[in-house]
């Protein structure tokens, strides 16, 4: 690698010392990038900015939260009323949130249609399920801080979860509660850990990139990258489509923040936590829906019917089994996918099933929201195998059998000839 | 084409399931009417004349039994009080006085007090919810200050709450000491009709019927809740007019970046 | 991050463009930078503001006092802003100590009158002006110090009747508040 001279001799100076120039340089101004990829590729920037904002928010947030029973539900209400624009920020790092889920949810559904999963990047989606699992541990915990009525009974339903562990399950319930019940041990031990965990995603984020530069970018076609004329460089093209994107992301997480604040929230959690009366309806932030709603489906008779070692795992195990798996299982992904061909454009039975996978999980999460009875629970049930299906059966299988379309010579090659992809590229 | 019609799908799907929590929340409760308040929309703004009626009739209806803990007499400087008024205001209060010089709160078993003052919160009618309870048939008043976000499609609950009192349907199986209510989820409540025409007397000559009062009452307590919602529409709107002159420019160099390439 | 943007996209583009439509590109470019600029600085306002005192303690910044109950004499203390303020209701003998020393005995040269608003009441931030320490003299019991005012035991200044210091390490006079009377037995403190 040469060193390239640069003219400013302050920078110079510092370059030769710390190479950090050339080190962003390389990353994100030189970094060669295929030219076609489309708006779908905007959103691990997104991401990336989200974050920045959340952790921005959440720092100046902590000083004037005061994480005890008795005074966090007023500290946050002193921040909405008395303290300067603290209103705002509040509600920044709160719809923050979502906007994170929401970036990260197309980001993940990007990777799956154009196969962006696949060799040489495996890890590279791995450290990104690892990322989604950091950020809902995350989001689990900071929405434990208001003390609200949701607050409070989410965080009991979630961390009664573990009691389903054979023998050890009851004490490390206690061990994450820090005594007999969600009360102020718990609330200093997740407010603890909320401001330590974006860290956590953050060097995450790094080693994604770190593992992002070494293949480059995959792109809409999912084929390689053949010669110089198939790339440009990041900037000034993509640091200009991406600046363009923050710009429309802007308006879609301000326009909430703004406008309709509570959109995403819900009612109870401005009632202050009373550890004696329980909502009729906990339901959990709409980000957890699907995984709700899989939680709730499994039914109490299947452990039986199924006579897998029914006396270690009880029914409400088999529940918490199959949340787990259903994240869990994407780490396999890149295995279970056996196609040869990465992009869903070339793969037309892929195609349709990606779009019912899609739907699925809009599906599972409605049911998520629901009691889980009747229809309600029928329909999660169904989904909620089909989830299975899609990423055990299908997924495998349709590798094996399908008639994949022919695919382009090129990137170039592809863009010039004209058609969808060059269209989506500029 | 298809695939355009698939990702709009796939986003009003979202954003209603987004929805779909809350709006099940409501069951076995009837749908309460639309009312139109000043707050709504993207220009929302408190009508202050609106709120000061509403601090009345909270202060001579609702006081009696409900808090607004969250709110302190300096807040009504916001909806329109001058200082010296709302100096009267917090003077008519007593609030505990704190360990005088000996370190005593009580004399004789009597709670030192002094008159309240600008800086402390609205005095809550019972000093603790044990105190409410006991006070009011073993029924809560709950606090007021968070009324109308913490319930779903809140400023119009209250005000169908408020105006829905009826006599309950032949029927309906009314337990003993509560009223019928078709808003209130399971359609009995223990709070009694609490307003009746000219229940107050306003000051500014508006008069002062049952759907009078519930509206003054909830735009009040609209503003206990979200006393920023003002400014934050009004910014709110100078925001959004900077991101898309802003965002139209960032699409023109986009495309000029990208002109070359093609 | 635009200056090295800029640097190296000269570097790496080279200049295939001709030079009318760079004017024109550079135009736009440079007014949505500075746009985006603009609006950065004005979105880091909020950022900055929140650190400011809030309203709950902008509330508590002045402290009204209820003075009737002080015989001549006596002293009392009371909190503004997280300091004592003392309130000293002086003597005839104290105000004429005060009011004929002499300014050149003075470390911290400051006439009396231009200490208090009225002569009786002296009404002072009750912060020892070298190491911030709490002089003693208020209750009866307290030791005075020399001068008859106050005296700080950390290190040893006096300070006069009028809260002017006199011997020891302390540089200046103790700070007095703003304040105002309300009426002959309330005052403002802030």
């Amino acid at each position: 690698m040469s060193t390239p001279t640069w003219k400013n001799p302050i920078v110079q100076w510092v370059d030769h010392r710390l190479p950090i120039v050339t080190f962003l340089d390389h990353a994100i101004v030189k970094y060669p990038t295929p030219r076609n990829l489309n708006y779908w590729w905007n959103f691990g920037s997104l991401a990336g900015l989200i974050l920045v904002i959340m952790i921005g928010t959440g720092i100046i947030l902590a000083m004037s939260y005061t994480p005890h029973t008795s005074m966090a539900f007023d500290s946050v209400e002193r921040i909405m009323r008395d303290v300067n624009y603290g209103w705002l920020i509040r509600y920044l790092h709160m719809n923050g949130g979502s906007m994170f889920f929401i970036a990260v949810y197309i980001h993940i559904f990007r990777g799956m249609y154009y196969g962006s999963y696949k060799e040489p990047r495996e890890l590279l989606w791995i450290i990104g399920i690892f990322i989604f699992f950091a950020m809902m541990s995350t989001a689990f915990l900071g929405y434990v801080l208001p003390w609200g009525q949701m607050s409070f009974w989410g965080a009991t339903v979630i961390t009664n979860l573990f009691s389903i562990i054979p023998f050890f399950g009851e004490s490390i319930v206690q061990w994450l509660w820090g005594g007999f019940s969600i009360d102020n041990p718990t609330l200093n031990k997740f407010y603890s850990l909320h401001y330590l965990m974006p860290f956590v995603i953050f060097a995450l984020v790094f080693v994604h990139l770190w593992a992002l530069h070494t293949h480059k970018s995959s792109n809409p076609l999912g084929i390689e990258v053949k010669g110089d004329e198939d790339e440009i460089p990041f900037h000034p093209y993509y640091t200009a489509k991406d600046a363009y994107g923050v710009g429309l992301f802007l308006i879609f997480f301000l326009g909430f923040t703004f406008f309709a604040p509570n959109f995403f929230g819900e009612p109870d959690n401005y009632i202050e936590a009373n550890p004696l009366v329980t909502p009729t309806h906990i339901v959990p932030e709409w980000y957890f829906l699907p995984f709700y709603a899989i939680l709730r489906a499994v039914p109490d008779n299947f452990v039986d019917v199924w006579g897998i070692l029914p006396v270690i795992i009880s029914a409400k195990a088999a529940g918490v089994i199959a949340m787990f798996a259903s994240i869990l299982l994407l780490l396999v992904l890149p295995w279970l996918d056996t196609s040869k061909v990465r992009s869903a454009k070339f793969r037309p039975t892929y195609f349709w099933l990606f779009w019912l996978f899609v739907i699925d999980t809009i599906i599972l999460g409605f049911m998520g929201a629901k009691p889980a009875e009747g229809t309600f629970l029928l329909i999660g049930r169904l989904a909620t195998a089909y989830y299975f299906l899609h990423l055990v059966i299908f997924i495998p299988l349709v590798g094996k059998f399908e008639k994949t379309k022919p695919l382009p010579e090129s990137i170039s090659a592809a863009v010039t000839a004209g058609g969808s992809d060059a269209k989506e590229g500029s | 084409m298809f695939k355009k019609i698939l990702i709009v799908a796939f986003v009003f799907a979202l954003f209603s399931s987004i929805n779909a929590g809350p709006l099940q929340a409501a069951e076995g409760a009837a749908h309460p009417a639309s009312q139109e308040w000043t707050t709504d929309g993207l220009f929302g703004f408190f009508d202050r004349k609106q709120l000061k009626r509403g601090w009345q009739v909270y202060s001579e209806i609702c006081a009696s039994c409900h808090s607004v803990r969250l709110v302190y007499y300096r807040h009504l400087e916001e909806i329109g009080f001058s200082p010296d008024e709302v100096k009267k205001i917090a003077a008519e209060a007593e609030v505990a006085a704190g360990p005088n010089e000996d370190g005593e709160t009580h004399n004789d078993g009597e709670l030192i007090v002094r008159p309240g003052k600008p800086f402390d919160k609205i005095v809550s009618p019972y000093p603790n919810d044990l105190a409410a309870r006991a006070a009011n048939a073993g029924a809560l008043p709950p606090d007021l200050s968070l009324m109308t976000k913490a319930r779903k499609n809140g400023a119009n609950y209250l005000h169908a709450l408020l105006t829905g009192y009826k006599e309950a349907p032949a029927d309906f199986k009314l337990t003993e000491d509560m009223n019928y209510n078709p808003y209130f989820p399971g359609s009995q409540i223990a709070m009694g009709e609490p307003l009746s025409d000219d229940g107050v007397e306003y000051a500014d000559g508006t008069k002062a019927t049952v759907d009078q009062m519930s509206k003054d009452i909830t735009a009040f307590l609209v503003w206990a809740a979200e006393p920023e919602l003002e400014e934050r529409k009004r910014m709110g709107v100078k925001v959004m007019l900077f991101l898309i002159i802003f965002t139209a420019m960032l699409y023109a160099v986009k495309r000029q970046v990208w002109a070359k390439l093609h | 991050m635009a200056d090295t943007a800029s640097t190296a996209e000269g570097t790496a583009n080279g200049s295939s463009d001709d030079s009318h439509d760079d004017t024109k590109r550079d135009f736009l470019l440079y007014s949505t930078i500075a746009v985006g600029a603009a609006g950065t600085v004005m979105a880091a306002w909020p950022f900055i503001d929140i650190m400011n005192p809030s309203k709950d303690v902008l509330a508590l910044a002045s402290t009204e006092l209820d003075i009737s109950s002080v015989e001549e004499g006596q002293s009392i203390t009371a909190i503004w802003r997280g300091k004592p303020i003392f309130v000293r209701r002086r003597t005839a003998k104290e105000i004429e100590t005060a009011q004929a020393t002499e300014l050149k005995d003075l470390p911290d040269p400051e006439a009396d009158k231009d200490r208090v608003k009225k002569s009786q009441w002296l009404v002072m931030i009750g912060v020892c002006t070298h190491l911030g320490c709490i002089p003693l003299g208020q209750k009866s019991g307290d030791t005075k110090g020399e001068f008859g005012g106050w005296f700080c035991p950390c290190h040893g200044s006096h300070y006069d009747t009028s809260g002017r210091i006199r011997k020891g390490p302390a540089p200046k006079n103790l700070p007095i508040p703003p304040y105002k009377f309300i009426d002959d037995t309330n005052i403002l403190i802030g």
